[in-house]
């Protein structure tokens, strides 16, 4: 690359440093990339703050993504400074250490759970893969329960949209139809068009705990967000445990195995505890609230082991239960003998929540997506 | 100041140079996007929480180059017809009623009929429309607000009009332009633009101000209000903002606050005018017990040692 002739300096510098960020794990289009040289062209490369400002509003397109791109930047300019930028491109290599969540001890939520006497009721003796308890699937099995959980079919009770679509009768005139036959009549509106307000699916929000006492379960309700998150349109998924992550994007793909795959790695915090409270605050604070959780059906699953202050789920869930058109918990644990909700974190959410709901088995899944597709008339 | 046909700064300090004269105090890299905008003539992606002053990027952009602000409020369900264009049926109909009245409607054919019908004094332009057919000297600035709450099917359309800047009619033809208006965008990330959109757009994350530049905007856009004043009231945002809120107040209610305390006439900040003008800078009930659980006396206190701190 070094030796083609014509290629400026500010050309070389994008590519390269289009490269460090596709390294670090950027979604880097060319187009952008493009961009980045027109502006340069227009900044200049020599001053750090022009070069910066002007890589990040062509570059970067998420706040999330301000953290490891000035960290590549960081080490970037440095590099171009010491090593003048003519220099191959290639040769140019940048390792970026991750967050680490070293925050939290895992080996502490689960140890908490088992603790408890309920945990040990869980099993389901059935045979019947439908029946079967998630924490006893193996591997194949829970390849059944994807394709069986592939069918499970969404609805949710629609709401009115702003736009209109046409209708026998109404009271609203659809004037551009009316027209349109007038013309063919000569100029007389003999045929009146109607409209009435059309209809809008819902928005399914899911937050699946996965931490150390979900374990057996996370994984197989996994799928089922999975199938739910590929099979319609509007639905958004994230992850509870030490942190909220959103793992929409990573579960999109058609193929579960990808998918799957993809939204594991996303999840850095599999089995390790959980502080459900602070991370609903953040669902609240970052999307719920602002209005990605406004007149949506949510669905918890979760066992409602919380780490955290029992106060702060409940003010959170109280909080996200204003907003939302119905609140569903799922808790695998709920189908266990003579289960009360004795996890703290699970008293504390319960007053908040329209529907408590079992998620240890298939037949559990089928009846939720039930209540999600036949969620009745909104909460008195 | 009267306006100028065009602007085209040269660097980035111009341009915040100028959006300063004009009112609006951007941080280095918000000027550096606006100056990127102009330059490359692409449209401009604003995300932030709410009340950072995206909306007022495009106003001022359009108090400093003189060309018309206009305004396009997205929400869910928005379509062409409230976007981009509409015909105004009750007109068309009269006029069909008339020629028929006439005898006018027998006389001339079907198609005729039609063409008399979908004409231009027939159709009412819309926010996009009126940005690409705008007959002015000066390019005007669109601002398409809060486009996370469109549709997808709506942002698809953008894309499309924000690539070439032109406008199909079926009926009329093609609508275009050669001095493509300045495109703002805001969103509030309810959900994620799509990202076909965005790598159209250059794009920036509007952040809070930072203490000195807010007490600048607070003498700059509330006149009335004191030097010592100004910086107590972004001084005690501050440390609002520090108290892990539900809704961290933002310049907006900065201002706000500003506005109450000179209309109270006051000169300083004490306990009693904070706990009575609360509302203006919170406004969650939650966020005002949160601060009055810690003290607002405190915070008044804390708020003085900050103001008195020089840069």
């Amino acid at each position: 690359m070094s030796n083609v002739v014509g290629v400026s300096p500010a050309e070389r510098m994008a590519v390269t440093f289009a490269r460090v960020l596709r390294g670090a794990g950027l979604l880097v289009p060319i187009g952008n990339v493009l961009m980045f040289v027109e502006a340069l062209g227009r900044v200049g490369i020599d001053q750090r703050d022009h070069v910066y400002w002007a890589a990040r509003s062509t570059l970067v397109h998420r706040p999330e993504d301000v953290g490891i791109f000035d960290r590549a930047f960081g080490v970037f300019w440095e590099h171009a400074r010491m090593r003048p930028i003519d220099d191959d491109p290639d040769t140019i290599k940048v390792t970026l250490a991750t967050d680490e969540d070293d925050d939290d001890d895992d080996a502490d939520g689960s140890g908490q759970a088992n603790d408890d006497p309920t945990l040990t009721l869980r099993f389901s003796p059935t045979e019947v893969l439908r029946n079967k308890d998630f924490g006893a699937y193996d591997d194949a099995e829970l390849i059944l329960a994807q394709q069986m959980m592939s069918r499970l079919k969404f609805a949710g009770p629609p709401r009115r949209s702003f736009r209109f679509r046409p209708a026998q009768t109404g009271s609203r005139p659809d004037l551009r139809a009316t027209l349109r036959s007038a013309i063919s009549a000569g100029g007389e509106p003999i045929r009146r068009f109607w409209q009435e307000p059309g209809e809008r699916m819902r928005r399914l929000v899911l937050l699946l705990d996965v931490s150390g006492s979900m374990e057996p379960y996370a994984r197989a309700m996994l799928r089922f967000v999975h199938a739910a998150v590929a099979g319609r349109q509007r639905v958004e998924a994230f992850s509870l445990g030490t942190r909220l992550t959103r793992v929409t994007r990573e579960l999109n793909s058609r193929d579960p195995d990808l998918a799957l795959r993809q939204a594991s790695q996303r999840v850095q915090d599999w089995s390790g505890g959980t502080r459900l409270g602070e991370c609903l605050r953040a669902f609240n604070d970052e999307w719920g609230v602002r209005g990605l959780a406004r007149g949506a059906i949510v669905v918890i699953l979760s066992d409602g082991w919380d780490r955290g202050d029992p106060a702060v789920l409940g003010e959170q869930m109280q909080r996200l239960q204003r907003i939302t058109y119905d609140l569903i918990w799922v808790n695998p644990l709920k189908v266990s003998p003579g289960y009360a909700p004795l996890a703290r974190g699970m008293a504390a959410a319960l007053p908040y929540v329209d529907h408590f709901v079992e998620g240890h088995s298939l037949a559990a899944m089928e009846e939720l997506a039930n209540v999600i597709s036949g969620v009745s008339a909104r909460r008195s | 100041m009267p306006p100028t046909p065009t602007v085209s700064p040269t660097t980035p300090a111009e341009v915040s140079q100028a959006l300063s004269l004009h009112g609006y105090l951007p941080d280095d890299g918000l000027a550096t996007a606006v100056f990127l905008t102009l330059a490359l003539k692409r449209p401009l992606l604003l995300e932030g929480e709410a009340g950072v002053g995206k909306t007022e990027v495009a106003k001022v952009l359009s108090r400093w180059t003189g060309g018309e602000l206009i305004r396009l409020q997205c929400y869910e369900g928005i379509n062409a017809a409230q976007a981009v264009y509409d015909w105004d049926y009750s007109r068309q109909l009269l006029h069909l009623r008339a020629a028929e009245a006439s005898g006018e409607a027998r006389g001339v054919g079907t198609g005729a009929l039609e063409e008399q019908l979908y004409n231009e004094r027939f159709l009412l332009k819309r926010a996009l429309l009126q940005a690409i057919d705008h007959r002015g000297e000066i390019p005007p600035v669109l601002l398409i607000d809060e486009i996370d709450r469109a549709d997808d099917e709506f942002e698809a359309y953008l894309l499309e009009m924000l690539s070439d800047y032109q406008i199909t009619i079926p009926e009329l033809g093609k609508f275009t332009t050669t001095r493509p208006p300045i495109v703002v965008l805001t969103s509030n990330r309810t959900r994620d633009v799509h990202d076909a959109l965005k790598r159209r757009c250059l794009y920036h994350w509007v952040e809070h101000p930072d203490f000195e530049r807010e007490v600048k905007i607070v003498r700059m856009r509330v006149p009335n209000v004191i030097e010592p004043l100004a910086r107590q009231v972004a001084a005690a945002v501050e440390v609002m903002r520090g108290l892990n809120m539900y809704k961290p107040p933002g310049v907006a209610e900065t201002i706000d606050w500003a506005q109450a305390l000179a209309a109270l006439g006051v000169t300083e900040l004490d306990e009693a005018t904070v706990e009575s003008t609360l509302g203006t800078v919170l406004k969650y009930r939650e966020d005002q017990e949160r601060a009055r659980q810690q003290g607002i006396a405190g915070m008044v206190k804390q708020a003085f040692e900050r103001s008195t701190q020089q840069p």
